[in-house]
């Protein structure tokens, strides 16, 4: 019967867990992961789209967010859009709360201050209508988060599947709202004439500067306040947080309800600093990027711009292939997929090792 | 003995890390006889079975299975050989029924029809005597019902070899008498059964032979009906060893927790906790010994605030100003927020005690970080508190940034430990401290206990080698499937005593008070601790804990 079992060779090589890895390390190899990823895209686009040098892809990707004053402009902004929204889901993501809402949280905070705009804009000052859309928005966010939690805390749902259906029920509203709004049966909402935040010096500036004081201020929050601290335990041990007599329900709530408010607060710059009008579209599925920007920067909101940057970078750059290229968006896309791909993948080489086989000389020593 | 052998084991060793699990272990089995395998807590048992059954693999030594070499890589070549084991905790999935999860992962290359499957269930159940219906659902199953279908789920693999690894550690006595009479039933068909378990009684009424394992080493194999409980206990033990760990007479002991009639089951339904009484006194170390899981997790926690109890009450007596307050089915906070200076060091030191990926700055604040009114937390005290705790306790870290799970065992013990005495408990409960320490880590840990004992705290110890209960206890109390079996003297008793204790089904009568001297009147409204003598204690040590007095003082 012992036949039947082969005889088996040690592998060619083992996976094993990384004990640590010092953060220059780690960020060599990422670097390195980046310019493989670049290096190997601008052969493929050389090859297959037939630009002048290989080099091309690499420029182009720069034009695309460096190329002019507006360019600039407006990769500041989609950062800024990108970093709050990442910000957002960070305090759920410490706690390991899989908050994959965010876009319905943003979306029905938007609901909420166009809303403001729309019935009561008319009758108060612009001043007041600012202040009253801003609560509402957060409030609505916070709701939206508030909602999940409560059910994950009391009767522990799964909140993953939780707040990606709540994200349909925002859309929806969202839906009914404009079908509501517009009698003409377009459903196409313009300009919302009230609750424009002022322009200081550039259209985008006051909105930066907000994202700006929001990144310190979450960094504060998790790393500096009793509440993040709370957080981090929960996030990594439940049992040690019941052992020092933390209340995780009460934690698990709370959190989301501040994740879900600072969405909310993203709701409000659509509304009153980027698109003044709505659509199911608002977010545009920014709300799941951002999971991976918070993911790639370790919850980390300072990392955080870094990783938003790149993540801008690369979509600024893909559009800027088709125009400068005269292609379908399609290539662009493969190219940010497969440079995406490195960046995702090094995180492996950064948590495990790969240990080759020892030939047969190197056992014996 | 003339019978045939089913399986030899020669040589066999089994290292994790540098610690040796199995040494040199020989043993042999018949077939149709049932080997008892006996030992006590961390001995090997476990290790030993897992290496028959393909979950480990053995460092050195061989396995022989009806007279061939074996190489048994994973539980699926143990099913080539005809080897079977019954897990402590099972292995089914909830929604199928019986029958699905017997079958799961057969593959025996006929057409599989779930008809065919029940009737081989029965077949077997009706062979051996099992009440089962193959269709029921698994989460519709009592404990013992879900034991049935791991066994059949083994038999229906045709397995000649059964391993169980205490199978009657979740049975009533009855179903643990019918579980017998159908491994008996098995022996008589010819089958080998090797069962692990700790309790005497069992291995006497059960077995045929018994292998006493002891720190990983094989001390004997005997046939049962030719031994004892008394002998059976003494190798299992072993002799005496001295420690030499020093233990003073407790000063002014007075009663500072009063447990009277515990009972708490588990998720399971289980009783956990039966009927549990007793009475730590300030000044002393209270032992409790007991075999792995016969509730003394259950009780600390209880006493912290984390675990619910059916009934039972916990009174502590407060020494500041002699209130007496139930702590029952209070949390953690709450019992804080009752001027409670309780200290928990947990048995799991990294999930429950400490938070692995903090750094030890930020684990030193778990306790403390609430401290005060601001919203932020202050980082300076418990940065201050982890330099001193690493310098007095000689804590071995690259540095105060190093997350805690990096650290060796020890030194995650004394960071635990150490944050729990800064805050000058008056009750301190520590499980299993000097689990997996070296013999220096060891000694720290006893010191810093004596020494709490010498401030007037009444200290909890839950040990498992007994050589250490003996000699730093000054009572102990011994627990057995979540009952008191007794409490003894630890100036007085002997190993043998507290084994026959830890391995009986029912209490023998004990005396709840201790021997020494004690204060009886009620307590002043401040109770004086006398500074103590400080000879035979490294200085280092000393500064610190005198440090952690001036500073600990509570919120």
């Amino acid at each position: 019967m012992s036949n039947e079992i082969k005889k088996t060779h040690e592998p060619l090589f083992h996976v094993a867990k990384r004990d640590s890895l010092s953060p220059l390390k780690g960020l060599l190899i990422r670097v390195i992961a980046i310019v493989v990823a670049i290096l190997l895209c601008s052969i493929l686009t050389f090859f297959l789209i037939g630009t002048k040098n290989p080099f091309s892809l690499i420029s182009t990707l720069v034009d695309g967010s460096f190329g002019s004053e507006l360019r600039i402009w407006r990769f500041a902004k989609d950062l800024a859009v990108m970093l709050c929204i990442s910000l957002a889901v960070t305090p759920a993501f410490r706690m390991k709360f899989w908050n994959i809402g965010a876009e319905g949280q943003v979306l029905i905070g938007t609901l909420a201050s166009i809303s403001c705009a729309f019935y009561i804009g008319d009758a108060v000052p612009n001043g007041v209508l600012l202040v009253i859309m801003f609560f509402a928005s957060v409030v609505a966010g916070a709701v939206w988060g508030l909602i999940p939690a409560v059910f994950k805390a009391l009767w522990n749902t799964n909140e993953t599947l939780f707040t990606l259906m709540m994200n349909y029920v925002a859309t929806y509203l969202v839906a009914f709202a404009l079908i509501k709004w517009t009698p003409d049966g377009s459903s196409t909402l313009g300009i919302v004439e009230h609750g424009h935040l002022p322009e200081i010096f550039h259209p985008y500036l006051l909105l930066i500067v907000i994202v700006g004081a929001l990144t310190l201020g979450i960094y504060i929050y998790l790393y500096h306040s009793k509440q993040g601290y709370e957080i981090s335990v929960v996030g990594e041990s439940q049992k040690t947080a019941c052992y020092i007599g933390i209340n995780v329900k009460k934690v698990v709530i709370r959190t989301m309800v501040v994740s879900g408010a600072i969405c909310g607060v993203m709701g409000f710059l659509y509304a009153s600093a980027l698109d003044h009008t709505i659509t199911t579209a608002t977010v545009g599925g920014l709300g799941f990027t951002a999971i991976m920007v918070s993911w790639l920067a370790k919850f980390n909101p300072f990392i955080m711009i870094a990783t938003s940057a790149l993540i801008v970078f690369l979509n600024q750059g893909s559009s800027q292939m088709s125009t400068a290229f005269n292609i379908s968006s399609a290539f662009p896309n493969v190219i940010v997929g497969i440079i995406l791909f490195f960046i995702i993948g090094c995180e492996f080489f950064i948590n495990y090792r790969i240990k080759f086989r020892k030939s047969k000389g190197d056992a014996e020593k | 003995m003339n019978k045939e052998i089913a399986l030899m084991m020669q040589g066999i060793t089994k290292y994790f890390g540098s610690v040796a699990a199995n040494k040199n272990v020989d043993l042999t089995v018949y077939k149709g006889e049932i080997l008892a395998i006996l030992g006590e807590n961390g001995c090997g048992k476990t290790t030993l079975m897992n290496m028959i059954a393909g979950i480990y693999y053995p460092d050195e030594g061989k396995i022989f299975v009806d007279g061939e070499e074996a190489n048994i890589r994973s539980p699926k070549d143990a099913f080539v050989y005809r080897i079977g084991m019954i897990h402590q905790h099972f292995k089914l999935v909830d929604v199928f029924s019986a029958s699905e999860n017997i079958v799961l992962g057969v593959d025996d290359g006929k057409k599989y029809s779930i008809k065919d499957v029940n009737n081989r269930v029965l077949e077997i159940s009706e062979r051996y005597g099992f009440h089962i219906d193959p269709k029921k659902k698994i989460h519709e199953m009592s404990v013992s019902e879900k034991q049935t279908v791991e066994i059949i789920k083994v038999l229906y693999r045709g397995a000649d070899i059964l391993i169980l690894d205490e199978p009657t550690a979740v049975l009533t006595p009855q179903e643990t008498a019918r579980l017998f009479d159908i491994l008996r039933r098995m022996r008589d068909d010819g089958k080998s059964i090797l069962i692990i378990t700790h309790k005497l009684h069992e291995v006497l009424s059960l077995s045929d032979r018994v292998a006493i394992l002891r720190k990983g080493e094989h001390v004997a194999t005997v046939n049962t009906a030719e031994t004892n409980e008394s002998e059976l206990t003494e190798m299992m033990v072993g002799k005496k060893v001295q420690l030499n760990i020093q233990r003073s007479m407790p000063q002014n002991p007075r009663v500072r927790l009063s447990v009277s009639d515990m009972n708490a089951v588990n998720e399971e339904g289980v009783k956990v906790l039966d009927s549990i009484s007793f009475d730590a006194y300030s000044g002393e170390i209270l032992g409790i010994a007991g075999i792995a899981g016969s509730g003394q997790r259950e009780l600390l926690e209880a006493i912290a605030g984390l675990q619910h109890l059916e009934s039972g009450k916990i009174l502590y007596q407060n020494p500041k100003n002699g209130e007496e307050v139930n702590l029952r089915d209070k949390t953690p906070l709450q019992i804080r927020d009752l001027g409670v200076r309780l200290s928990f060091v947990p048995e799991d030191r990294l999930g429950m005690g400490l938070v692995g990926n903090m750094n030890i700055t930020d684990n030193m604040m778990l306790r403390s970080y609430r401290r005060g009114h601001s919203m932020f937390v202050d980082r300076a005290r418990p940065k201050k508190l982890a330099e001193d705790i690493i310098h007095s306790l000689a804590v071995v870290t690259p540095g105060l940034n190093t997350p805690v799970r990096r650290l060796s065992g020890g030194n995650v013990q004394k960071v635990l430990v150490g944050r729990e005495i800064s805050t000058s408990p008056t009750v301190l409960m520590a499980a299993y401290p000097v689990r997996g320490l070296d013999i220096n880590s060891s000694y720290t840990i006893y010191n810093l206990l004596n020494k709490q004992k010498e401030n007037g705290t009444a200290v909890i110890f839950v040990g498992e080698d007994l050589d250490v209960l003996l000699e730093l206890c000054d009572r102990i109390m011994v627990i057995c499937a979540g009952k008191i079996t007794g409490v003894v003297e630890g100036r007085r008793t002997t190993k043998e005593e507290l084994g026959v204790l830890m391995t009986r089904a029912n209490a023998a009568p004990y005396e709840n008070r201790p021997a020494y001297p004690l204060t009886d009147d009620v307590p002043q409204c401040v109770e004086s601790v006398a500074e103590p003598p400080v000879k035979d204690f490294p200085d280092a040590m000393n500064r610190v804990l005198m440090r952690i007095k001036k500073r600990g003082e509570p919120q």
